[in-house]
């Protein structure tokens, strides 16, 4: 078992460090108790889902670099008029539940927030499309200061993150058993949003 | 390869348990062969990784046909994407959106190059910047091609020393380059593993012999010249020319060694020509046996392979393949032959030739052996394709990116 942790230390050191050179991060400076949150927030990695049309959303990892805590409270875009900030828990039916984040998502000084898919993230609710893999989204955090980030995504395929919805006066657990040959049909309902019994992850990268 | 590291591991521990020394030399074996999958090869440079890398154990090979709609900008996309995902795959990362970045923390030396074949070229910067050599080699008499085997618009050339990094690389790039692409052929070949023996050591295919002596070295003065082109958007590049050649292992079987060291003009043993002791001696195609004969046969391969001039033409850099065959009883099922007479072996060589120049590299040498070379009989080129090798590019550009 000592083998087993020397082989993934190493490499997990390389990829610190890489991380620290590549600079494919935005931030401005850090270190300075007074600066606005814009400035000690780093974003790493950050990438849109690519789609033709209807919704996508968008992950990075969000880090706070200053002493201060921050609260992301929207995010803009050339792209869309309507971006939520969302969050993902398990409803205790089995599946996952998404939701928008009342009042922003808090980052803790020193700590970060990571926008994954099946987790917290920047939700298109619609967009001028299509997004093609290769090109990247351009995008604004605005913080509870007021302050703003901006960066450019990097548009990915991606068979994950088949977003769909749940309206609150559709939250009836009771209809699990009648979706059996609705495949193909886009109602937003939390079944599809769960994708478990998908198509194991080789679909075309669609939305649904 | 962690679990070989750990058995190793554990028998050198027994074997040196009774010295002090013991648990530090376990431990420097032991991180000597962790270090065989934390070591990388620099993505971004002059040249593509890949092609002077010293060849890496497990290679997988991916030819792409670009769909129709793909056109100039889609392109474009499709090669900043693959150039993303290669350079962080490289450097023992996932890449951006990768389902399984687990799998790119052992890089293994994991290389990543691109090839183009004419249709892509075409497509981004139409007829004219066609290389005249990237088209289909001329027709051999040798040649049993197999449509299946030949061709494509855009190849991925994927090597590690560890084969689960080739194959989450290939899957990564395949997923990358799905929305534009189709898939043609995909061949894997493999050569010893990391550390089995002394690197740089030159291969020996699956007939036994040592196969690439005569073969430029990067420090070699020529080499630029033979190797890589000057000019144009091409320049820092290199042609590949891919052959799948199937050899038949029943047939070589029957041949004992004398006969074996005739065809090849080299000894099977050391490699050395028959007129030399070493595998780097010069060979003397003068030399006059006792029955008056040359010692190294006018009809064998070294001795037809070697033209007027003396220094190599190209950069051979093959791969061995054996590849999984149908078992008696499927194919007696399925009535393509009596069951004992089915194949034990589908095993060969993926040739791989690197020059400026197809035309000034392996096509003249393939005149030659396709007019006489002993070996013929027991190798049957059966795979062709032809690409070009576009230069590297520095951080922020991309693969590609001369041709736009």
């Amino acid at each position: 078992m000592r083998t087993h942790r020397t082989a993934v230390v190493l490499p997990a050191l390389a990829s610190v460090a890489l991380l620290a050179l590549t600079g494919c991060s935005a931030s401005g400076a850090s270190g300075d108790p007074a600066a606005d949150a814009a400035s000690v927030i780093t974003v790493d990695d950050p990438w849109v889902k690519a789609a033709e049309d209807g919704m996508t959303s968008s992950f990075g990892l969000l880090e706070n670099t200053g002493e201060e805590d921050v609260t992301l409270v929207a995010v803009e875009s050339s792209v869309s008029e309507d971006i939520e900030l969302h969050q993902t828990s398990d409803d205790g039916s089995g599946s996952m539940s998404m939701e928008e984040k009342e009042g922003g998502f808090d980052i803790a000084a020193g700590d970060s927030l990571e926008l994954a898919p099946g987790g917290d993230h920047i939700m298109f609710m619609d967009f001028d499309g299509p997004l093609s893999a290769g090109d990247s989204v351009d995008i604004t955090l605005i913080f509870s200061d007021d302050s703003r980030l901006e960066y450019d995504a990097a548009i990915r395929d991606f068979a994950g993150a088949d977003e769909s919805y749940s309206d609150d006066e559709d939250h009836d657990h009771g209809d699990h058993n009648d979706h059996g040959d609705q495949d193909d049909e886009a109602d937003h309902d939390e079944d599809a949003h769960a994708g478990r019994e998908g198509d194991g992850g080789l679909g075309d990268g669609g939305q649904s | 390869m962690l679990l070989g590291g750990a058995a190793a591991g554990a028998g050198f521990a027994a074997l040196t348990a009774c010295t002090a020394r013991g648990d530090d030399q376990d431990a420097s074996a032991e991180a000597a062969l962790l270090a065989v999958g934390a070591d990388t090869v620099p993505f971004h440079g002059t040249h593509q990784a890949g092609v002077t890398t010293d060849p890496q154990a497990f290679a997988t090979f991916i030819a792409l046909t670009l769909r129709d709609e793909t056109d100039r900008e889609a392109i474009r996309r499709l090669l900043q994407v693959l150039t993303d995902d290669a350079s962080r795959l490289t450097a023992g990362r996932g890449a951006l959106a990768d389902t399984e970045p687990e799998l790119a923390a052992t890089p293994a030396r994991l290389t990543v190059t691109l090839g183009f074949g004419p249709e892509l070229v075409r497509r981004v910067a139409g007829e004219s910047a066609l290389p005249s050599w990237l088209r289909p080699l001329p027709a051999f008499g040798i040649d049993r091609l197999e449509e299946k085997w030949n061709d494509g618009d855009l190849l991925l050339h994927i090597a590690a020393d560890d084969q689960v990094t080739v194959a989450h690389a290939a899957r990564m790039l395949l997923k990358t380059a799905r929305s534009a692409a189709t898939l043609r052929w995909r061949q894997s070949g493999f050569r010893r593993s990391r550390g089995s023996e002394k690197s740089g050591t030159t291969m020996r295919n699956l007939f036994g012999q040592i196969d690439g002596t005569v073969n430029p070295r990067p420090e070699d003065d020529d080499f630029p010249a033979r190797v890589w082109v000057a000019d144009g958007w091409m320049a820092g590049g290199t042609s590949l020319v891919f052959r799948r050649i199937r050899m038949d292992l029943d047939g070589w079987d029957r041949l004992d060694t004398p006969g074996r060291d005739q065809a090849m003009g080299r000894r099977q043993s050391d490699g050395a020509p028959l007129t030399g002791e070493g595998e780097f001696d010069e060979p003397d195609f003068e030399a006059i046996g006792p029955h008056g004969f040359t010692v190294i046969p006018d009809f064998s391969h070294i001795a037809r392979a070697r033209g007027d001039d003396e220094r190599p033409t190209m950069l051979r850099r093959s791969y061995n393949y054996d590849d999984d065959v149908v078992g008696a009883a499927n194919a007696g099922a399925a009535g393509e032959a009596a069951a004992g007479d089915a194949e034990i072996s589908d095993a060969g060589l993926l040739f791989l030739a690197y020059q400026a120049d197809v035309d000034e590299g392996f096509v003249p040498v393939q005149r030659r052996l396709d007019e006489l070379d002993l070996l013929n009989q027991w190798t049957t080129p059966v795979g062709s394709a032809v690409f070009a090798i576009p230069p590297g590019c520095a951080e922020g550009g991309f693969i590609g990116e001369t041709l736009f």
